[in-house]
């Protein structure tokens, strides 16, 4: 299964393939006929069906949001894609069908990031064009009783646990993207951590988008039985293309009594050229929901890549004693919008969440953090820590800060501190007069700023998430 | 080793050295005084490379090559050191992380393989002995929080691990408790080698009993307006500068 895999994201990179790998794909276009037949091909249960069609009735009727801080030219939903699967999956016939310039990012990432992974002994499901091409480490996590597998398999192996929570914490009403999303996602990644069970190795999803004029539309639901414990990772990869892609996931977490989940995302969509052209439309619903006492669901992205983000994992604190928190850092160069931040509602008593943003910008990018801290009438002794940084690299670049507080509980703690900085020349000039070029003092200048966020992810990822920030300022300092 | 001629250069448009003529050989050490304003640290930014000073007229040639033509990092690779007299903070990378990064880029540069972390650790450890600084602050980010004395030791620990051939000193004593300063010296003269120079920035002769220097300039206006040997910075100390500035 490995090498099916490696081969696989071998050839992730790489640009001038896409007419060479043969999928199946659906007319363009969206319609309740769309919906049945992705249903039909993913040869799914009527309940299933129904609430793909409740979903899409829904999304009729909603429109698309405009309040974030976000400018692209309308989306024609009826000129995308819904579906597209590779029939097979055939091996990189050779190196040098590589787009050259994707092979050094490449070997900057010190490659095969997978083969890392796998001698480190992380379980990764691979999504390519939104249908999961294999689980590895299947056997190794079913001997402790953890279900790790594709979303459709799930639904054919463990439809109990599907039926049960799916959509339990983001209904398919709950917003634009997330009802297209309910109404017509492929595939995605379910992961179950039964009752008393620490995961015992990292779970990792690779998302890939492929086809041309596809929406990706991927599902991830992940569940902390009481008194379970897993730390999960996605990373994501695009190729290069001059049209906007379409991605709108939603991921779903439930922890509950006693459990934990740890998220982490290592975002890297293709986010358009130098001149803002191409690149994906990251739309992504994530929402935690801490059910359980004591639980807790930790939230770690960094986010490099897209042309525009629009995201904010967010954590329902429901149980009593439950603890949210949410580590981001966003980076935007050359034109690229990033509107990410995240959502702490506390319900139960003695909630805690903390918030740690790092939002970067050079080159034109535009930088905003959103949150929104809300304290209902029965949490008592609710507390959050909100920590907002923002940091500049030359000066056409934007970076804003929208807080949202509400406290409708007098016993809660709200803490909110934000600063910007700007890269300082004489910082540069202090690491260049030590024999360090620019770019590394930019990336190690910027690493700094982020270490609060890049100590929370795994150990295996957090020098990847360091690398990729210095891809992604290359150039932004002369 | 170090060949400054007719050097001339400014900050904003304001020219502030007005023409600056020194020879250092391999084995000396030069200290430069003066007062207040009168050039001393621009001198050591531009022979160093930054960017904010420009340079009007003049040459400085490093080891038979014209030092002003290169990028900072180069000359840094090349062996030029400069102890900031304002060493700059960077918060979230630690001392550890950006000494080895240094050192690293420049064996990089002169072809030798780069070492890793933990080979390091024991570079590191002995030279940390040398300036009698306690490890912990290795694992701290670069100056964030450093006392003032603390920043100036760690820029000397900086030299001591990447043993420059020329080591500017830009008033490393000042601010620096007199146990500091005796250790600071001592590291100093402890890697002190002939074939490596250094120029010593001061206001004290205090200083200039620990690390005794073969020359003593002085720079008022932006020009040297006295050069003798150590027994000049004793006069000073006794007679201030003005009778120099008259002179000028
Ligand atoms: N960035 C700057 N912008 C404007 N003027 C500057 C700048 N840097 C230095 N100067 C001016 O250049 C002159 C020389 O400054 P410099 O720092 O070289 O003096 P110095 O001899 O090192 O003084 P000190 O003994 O106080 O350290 C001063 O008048 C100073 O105000
Ligand atoms: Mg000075």
């Amino acid at each position: 299964m490995s090498t099916t895999i490696e081969s696989l994201v071998n050839r992730e990179y790489q640009y001038g393939f896409v007419s060479d790998i043969e999928s199946d794909t659906v007319a363009a276009g969206l319609s309740e006929e769309v919906v049945r037949i992705i249903s039909a091909k993913k040869h799914e249960p009527e309940w299933l069906l129904d609430w793909r069609l409740k979903a899409y009735r829904r999304w009729l009727t909603m429109k698309e949001p405009h309040w974030p801080n976000v400018t692209y030219p309308p989306i024609d939903y009826q000129a995308a894609r819904y579906w597209s699967a590779p029939t097979s999956v055939k091996p990189l016939q050779s190196i040098d069908d590589v787009d050259p310039e994707l092979v050094r990012t490449y070997e900057k990432l010190g490659i095969s990031l997978n083969e890392q992974k796998f001698l480190s002994g992380v379980a990764v499901d691979a999504i390519f064009d939104s249908v999961s091409v294999g689980t590895t480490m299947k056997e190794e996590l079913a001997s402790h009783g953890v279900i790790f597998c594709s979303f459709g398999d799930a639904v054919k192996e463990h439809p109990e646990l599907v039926r049960k929570y799916l959509g339990s914490v983001v209904p398919y009403s709950d917003n634009f993207f997330a009802a297209l999303n309910s109404a017509v996602f492929s595939d995605g990644s379910f992961c179950y951590v039964p009752k008393g069970v620490k995961c015992p190795m990292e779970l990792s999803t690779y998302f890939r988008i492929n086809a041309a004029d596809t929406g990706q539309f991927e599902r991830t639901l992940i569940i902390a039985d009481e008194g379970a414990s897993v730390s999960y990772l996605e990373g994501c990869t695009a190729p290069k293309r001059s049209t906007n892609q379409l991605h709108a996931a939603v991921v779903e977490l439930v922890a509950l009594d006693n459990a934990s989940v740890k998220y982490s995302t290592v975002q890297n969509w293709y986010a358009g050229d130098e001149e803002g052209k191409g690149g994906i439309y990251n739309f992504v619903t994530k929402r935690g929901k801490a059910a359980g006492v004591n639980s807790k669901i930790s939230w770690t992205q960094v986010e490099t890549g897209s042309a525009i983000t629009w995201k904010y994992p967010g954590v329902l604190l429901v149980g009593d004693n439950s603890v949210g928190e949410f580590y981001s850092v966003a980076v935007v160069n050359n034109y690229q919008q990033a509107d990410t931040g995240t959502k702490m509602i506390h319900i139960g008593k003695n909630t805690k969440s903390t918030i740690v943003s790092k939002g970067i910008s050079a080159g034109h990018g535009n930088n905003s953090y959103r949150g929104r801290v809300k304290v209902m009438p029965r949490a008592e002794n609710a507390r959050n820590y909100t920590q907002c940084d923002s940091m500049l690299i030359g000066n056409r670049c934007g970076a804003h800060t929208f807080p949202y507080i509400e406290v409708e509980n007098r016993t809660a703690t709200v803490e909110h501190e934000a600063s910007t900085s700007k890269i300082g020349e004489d910082q540069i000039f202090y690491c260049k007069q030590r024999g360090i070029s620019a770019e590394q003092a930019v990336s190690m200048i910027v690493s700094g700023f982020c270490r609060e966020v890049f100590q929370e992810l795994p150990m295996e990822f957090a020098l990847e998430a360091q690398q990729l920030l210095g891809i992604t300022l290359e150039g932004s300092v002369g | 080793m170090l060949d400054i001629t007719a050097l001339r250069a400014g900050i904003a448009e304001r020219e502030i050295l007005k023409g600056i003529d020194l020879n250092i050989k391999a084995g000396e050490v030069h200290a430069v005084m003066g007062p207040n304003g009168s050039g001393k640290s621009t001198l050591a930014q531009v022979l160093a490379g930054n960017p904010a000073y420009e340079v009007l007229g003049g040459s400085a040639t490093f080891l038979g090559e014209e030092l002003l033509e290169l990028e900072p990092e180069i000359r840094a690779q090349k062996g030029v050191f400069l102890a900031f007299q304002y060493p700059v903070e960077i918060p979230g990378v630690t001392n550890a992380y950006f000494l080895r990064s240094a050192y690293n880029e420049i064996r990089k540069a002169r072809g030798e393989e780069e070492v890793d972390p933990l080979d390091f650790l024991d570079i590191i450890e002995d030279r940390m002995k040398l300036v009698e600084m306690d490890s912990s602050m290795l694992n701290r980010s670069v100056n964030a929080g450093f006392s003032g004395g603390e920043k100036k030791r760690n820029e000397i620990l900086q030299m001591a691990v990447l043993q420059p051939k020329l080591a500017i000193l830009d008033e490393t004593d000042s601010g620096l408790d007199i146990d500091a300063l005796r250790i600071v010296a001592g590291g100093v003269n402890a890697l002190r080698r002939p074939d490596n120079a250094t120029i010593v920035v001061t206001h004290y002769q205090r200083l200039l009993n620990y690390i005794v220097p073969d020359f003593v300039h002085v720079l008022a206006n932006g020009r040297i307006v006295r050069s003798g040997g150590k027994e000049l910075a004793l006069e000073l100390e006794e007679r201030g500068y003005d009778w120099l500035l008259d002179a000028a």
